[in-house]
């Protein structure tokens, strides 16, 4: 795995060119000392208030990179690569004229002269001085705590250290510290396949945000996950080999624990060495001391994020605390008023796989307060709220199921308006509607990342007219930092679409109030097979007993033909009432043209065909008389069949081995693949076996949009495969899986889901991706406009389909399983079930005559459609359809 | 040559007729028309007929050519209740008809024919 920079520094000063101060020229320079997700938002917020283009503004950035989303730092090891990571582009860097130096920290601060030197010899001269420097990994003082093997967890050149440790010499990992980043620490280990051991000193997981009862909740699901947690131990010693490498570690209880690597997570400390040299206050167990304006000791300097010191006397080890700094010292420099006087400590977090919250008084310091708690160890969930004397709600924590928090720490201060006990029970213990965020004052908090209000999202609805959380996204910022609020935002957008008048009605057409995913659900759960049963039971009041529509007949056709072998529908889509259900397309097994004919693809697996096979298809063509040319999808299109032809043509191609290519159905299309190892001297696997496998595997699968995909033998991806709904590239290790991409009028690149999959984990992957996107698309929603559109996005997905955080992969891939099991031929079915035959005629009273306005023209030593004969007969269009 | 299958013929089977200026016009028995999908006819004059039935057992007729294309697919389309009333969707570019009257549910100023039908 390489990293490599996104951009180089854009330097206007080079060397050991100085450019003391402001008086260079009458520009105010501000010089930012770290590049992290702090500086990054104070550059944004200093862009924001217009002052990049007023000063002059120098960044000193200690890492190889610019600043990256380290909250989700363990994403990569999911797949993300640091590229994806990034928070900020060239393009941002380039607009705001800003002089970005990676990899060059800052070393000493003349604060008399105002000058900052950093390693390279640079020295800038400043008016103000922003330092952002984060934090650094405590690593408690043991011995051998240096040893080869031992690593911290920071950033990422940290993760690829720790990957290349683990492949090459590791099968067992253990983490010191079972606190947040401990525990995703942990869970990167094991996605590294080792055999993976949490000591934590506390007596419990996580102690700083859940009580004991949580950390019971959440040790259960751990070791559920086959993690060993070990806690109320200390780590005394690493234990090193004769080559110096790690080999295991002495705990406090007198037992060694063997171990190949060890992960310190031991907590963090402020960044502050260069403070302390510079002469500035700093707090007595670390931290620069600032005020409410996030002024230090020196007014020319200011200081936010991790390494700050707050007003209110904490170090906040949070972004969000981190953002409000950065907001409030741009603000300080624009000279409008902010401070910072504190923050909240609610966080949200999905540590493998589990949901863990905290917020307000978690721990109920509050005198008198109360617990409300309640606990399902079986399913480890643990749920307490700390309520005050006066009913006001203060806090509380979350395990195992946080859908509430965003609800909850909204109310937070405030008397909730039903029973405590009622907000953490779950809805089949007989909890009442679940309370939505209406009953939310404007003023509560809804997104803590950027500060953003229920009020200021109404607005967003109701002044700047924005009518879907994509657009209020984008309007508010509200929804972009951790991600946590955003199913709240997506109530409270539609609840105030609603209140608005703007009609929100979701439902699939006029005849159906739920939406696909809603029927996909009925159908599944209750094993329903037939269309009327589900209008007349599940269809709107007016629907019920009637005819259906043109939308939801083909919809719930498809839905009933994916689930089929698991609800025991026949797979067949021709079979009884499901005939009736398709799209013309579908009904007759082939593609209908403008003029009343048919086209017709036979199924090519990766597009690779044998010679007789190719002369098959040209004999049919030419005794058919059909227009034939090569579809973008490496097959052949035979265009100009009339429908009673069609039976007659399929016989001779399925004679000749060849089946459907379902090139008419909502399915899968075709799967593409370049030549790969076996001829190109660039492949580095067989990408044409693994097209063919994929081909026939998702064969015949009815999905809500139409799928393609592609294999490329190497990274020149010759295939395309990165503008389909699922593309693989070949790597030298195995596949990366992309998802999502589209061709077409709207191009999408497909997102990397994974990588360096064997051939069985890319299958299972793929089998869980797709069955998850059958599951929960809208109709007519392709890969692309689907994972933009679902709350969470890739991420989402990639929880739901990589780490199973739903636990349905198991589900997902039986459905797969059972739909590659009940594969059939449909044409073969067709042309060997004599009543099915009956349909293909182009009168139901004069069989063998065919249709007289279908006929063609020669062109270019082929046949067209002969347009003319469509009019004959036919009055012109009048009025408004006249064209 | 057909591939059609050889339907036996028993004298009590109901046949779909449609009245025509000359009188009914016998189309093919009932039993070959699905609920929610159309037949087409040939009538002795060379126009194209789209017969279908609905889930109550009503039958309907109309014009089969799609008068936005000209081509004769209509009875192709898939039929749904919009308001209480009973339409067809052109397959091709999807307007809909209405199977009692012919008038064309997206677009006012277009209509087909309809015809009379009945089972006997
Ligand atoms: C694995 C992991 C998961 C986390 N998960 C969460 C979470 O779920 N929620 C949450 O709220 N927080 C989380 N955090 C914490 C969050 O990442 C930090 O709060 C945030 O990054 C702080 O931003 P910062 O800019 O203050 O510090 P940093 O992001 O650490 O940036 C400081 C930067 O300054 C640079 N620097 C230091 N000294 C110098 C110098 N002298 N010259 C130049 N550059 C210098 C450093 O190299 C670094 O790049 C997580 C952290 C980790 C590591
Ligand atoms: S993608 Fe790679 S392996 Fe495939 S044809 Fe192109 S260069 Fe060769």
């Amino acid at each position: 795995m390489t990293s490599h920079t996104t951009m180089t520094a854009t330097t206007a000063t080079t060397g050991t060119a100085t450019a003391p101060n402001a008086s260079a020229g009458n520009t105010h320079t501000i010089v930012l000392v770290g590049h992290g997700m702090v500086g990054q938002h104070f550059l944004e917020s200093l862009a924001e208030r217009g002052l990049t283009a007023t000063h002059r503004v120098v960044v000193l950035c200690e890492e190889p990179r610019p600043a990256y989303d380290r909250v989700r730092l363990t994403s990569y090891f999911s797949g993300r690569t640091p590229d994806e990571l990034s928070l900020t582009d060239a393009e941002f860097i380039k607009e705001h004229g800003i002089e970005l130096h990676l990899g060059d920290p800052a070393e000493s601060v003349d604060r008399a002269a105002r000058t900052v030197t950093a390693r390279s010899g640079l020295t800038v001269g400043y008016d103000t001085l922003v330092l952002a420097t984060g934090s650094y990994p405590f690593v408690p003082p043991v011995p051998g705590k240096d040893a080869e093997g031992c690593f911290v967890y920071r950033t990422i050149e940290d993760l690829l250290a720790i990957e290349e440790y683990a492949k090459a010499r590791a099968t067992t990992g253990a983490v010191v510290g079972g606190g947040l980043l401990g525990l995703e620490a942990a869970g990167a280990l094991k996605g590294l396949g080792l055999a993976t051991h949490i000591v934590e000193f506390a007596p419990r997981l996580m102690p700083v945000q859940v009580d004991e009862g949580g950390g019971a909740a959440l040790l259960r699901t751990i070791e559920d996950m086959g993690l060993s947690v070990h806690t109320g131990t200390g780590t005394q010693e690493i234990v090193t080999g004769d080559d110096g490498a790690v080999t295991g570690m002495k705990l406090s209880d007198g037992s060694e624990l063997p171990t190949d690597l060890v992960v310190f997570s031991a907590g963090v400390r402020p960044r502050d060495q260069l403070a302390r040299a510079m002469g500035l206050t700093v707090g007595e167990r670390g931290g620069i001391t600032v005020d409410e304006q996030c002024r230090t000791s020196d007014p020319a300097v200011f200081a936010i994020g991790e390494c700050a010191l707050a007003a209110d006397g904490r170090v906040y080890g949070l972004v969000a605390p981190g953002y409000e700094m950065a907001a409030t010292a741009a603000a300080t420099i624009a000279a409008d008023g902010a401070s910072f006087t504190g923050a909240d400590l609610s966080t949200k977090l999905k540590l493998l796989g589990v949901d863990v919250a905290s917020f307000g008084d978690a721990h109920g310091a509050t005198a008198d307060c109360l617990d409300v708690v309640y606990a399902d160890a079986r399913s480890g969930i643990y749920k307490k709220l700390v309520i005050g004397r006066d009913g006001r709600l203060l806090g509380g924590i979350l395990v195992g199921d946080a859908d509430a928090y965003g609800t909850l720490r909204a109310f937070t201060g405030s008397v909730p308006p039903i029973a405590p006990e009622q907000l953490v029970l779950p809805a089949s213990a007989g909890a009442p509607v679940a309370l939505g965020p209406s009953a939310l004052p404007d003023s509560a908090v809804i997104c803590s990342c950027h500060n953003v209000t229920k009020g200021t999202i109404r607005g967003a609805v109701t002044e700047h007219s924005c009518t879907n959380v994509p657009e209020v996204k984008k309007c508010t910022k509200a929804g972009t930092g951790c991600g946590s609020c955003v199913k709240v935002l997506g109530q409270l957008v539609n609840e105030e679409l609603a209140a608005s008048g703007v009609e929100v009605d979701h439902g699939l057409c006029g005849c159906f109030g739920q939406t696909r995913e809603e029927l996909y659900e009925i159908v599944l759960a209750l094993r329903i097979t037939s269309y009327r049963t589900l209008l007349d039971r599940y269809g709107r009041e007016d629907a019920r007993g009637g005819d259906g529509c043109e939308v939801c007949k083909p919809a719930v056709g498809s839905v009933i033909a994916s689930l089929a072998p698991t609800i025991g529908a026949d797979g067949y889509v021709l079979a009884g009432e499901q005939a009736a259900l398709q799209d013309t397309n579908d009904h007759f097994l082939a593609n209908l043209q403008k003029n009343g004919s048919y086209s017709i693809v036979p199924r090519i697996p990766g597009g690779e065909i044998t010679p007789e096979k190719l002369i098959v298809i040209g004999e049919v063509a030419r005794d058919f008389g059909l227009y034939t040319k090569i579809t973008g999808g490496q097959r052949i299109d035979l265009f100009g069949a009339r429908v009673e032809q069609l039976p007659l043509i399929w016989a001779r191609l399925v004679d000749a081995g060849f089946e459907s290519g379902h090139a008419y159905g909502k399915s899968l299309r075709t799967v593409k693949s370049c030549v790969g190892q076996t001829w190109c001297r660039y492949g580095v696997q067989d990408s044409v076996r693994m097209a063919i496998d994929l081909e026939l595997r998702y064969r015949g699968l009815r999905s809500p949009h139409k799928l393609k995909s592609a294999v490329s033998g190497c990274a020149r991806e010759c295939a395309e495969a990165q503008s389909k709904d699922f593309g693989i590239i070949a790597t030298s290790n195995g596949w990366n899986l992309y998802v999502g991409g589209n061709g077409g009028a709207t191009p999408r690149h497909a997102d990397l889901l994974a990588q360096d999959l064997s051939d069985a984990e890319l299958v299972r992957l793929i089998d869980r991706f797709l069955m998850f996107y059958i599951r929960t698309a809208d109709r007519l929603e392709r890969t692309s406009t689907w994972l933009e559109r679902i709350p969470g996005g890739l991420d989402h997905v990639r929880e739901v389909v990589v780490e199973d955080s739903l636990g349905i992969c198991e589900e997902l891939e039986s459905l797969m399983t059972a739909h590659v099991a009940g594969y059939r031929d449909e044409w073969a079915e067709t042309i060997n079930d004599p009543e099915k035959l009956g349909r293909f005629v182009s009168f139901v009273n004069a069989p063998d005559t065919p249709d007289p306005v279908v006929g063609f023209v020669p062109e270019r030593d082929q046949i067209k459609p002969d347009l003319p004969l469509l009019t004959i007969g036919q009055r012109p269009l009048e009025g408004s359809a006249q064209r | 040559m057909t591939l059609a299958p050889e339907t036996t013929r028993t004298t009590t089977a109901l046949t779909l007729q449609l009245l025509l200026e000359d009188g009914w016009f016998t189309v093919c028995e009932l039993s070959l028309l699905t609920p929610g999908r159309g037949v087409a006819a040939l009538l002795p004059d060379g126009r194209q007929v789209a017969l279908f039935t609905d889930r109550a057992g009503r039958t309907y007729a109309i014009d089969n050519r799609d008068p936005f294309s000209g081509a004769a697919v209509l009875s192709r389309g898939l039929t749904g209740t919009h308001r209480g009333r009973p339409f067809v969707a052109s397959p091709l570019l999807k307007q809909r008809f209405d199977l009692e009257s012919g008038r064309c549910l997206d677009d006012e100023g277009v209509r087909v024919a309809t015809y009379e039908v009945r089972a006997a």
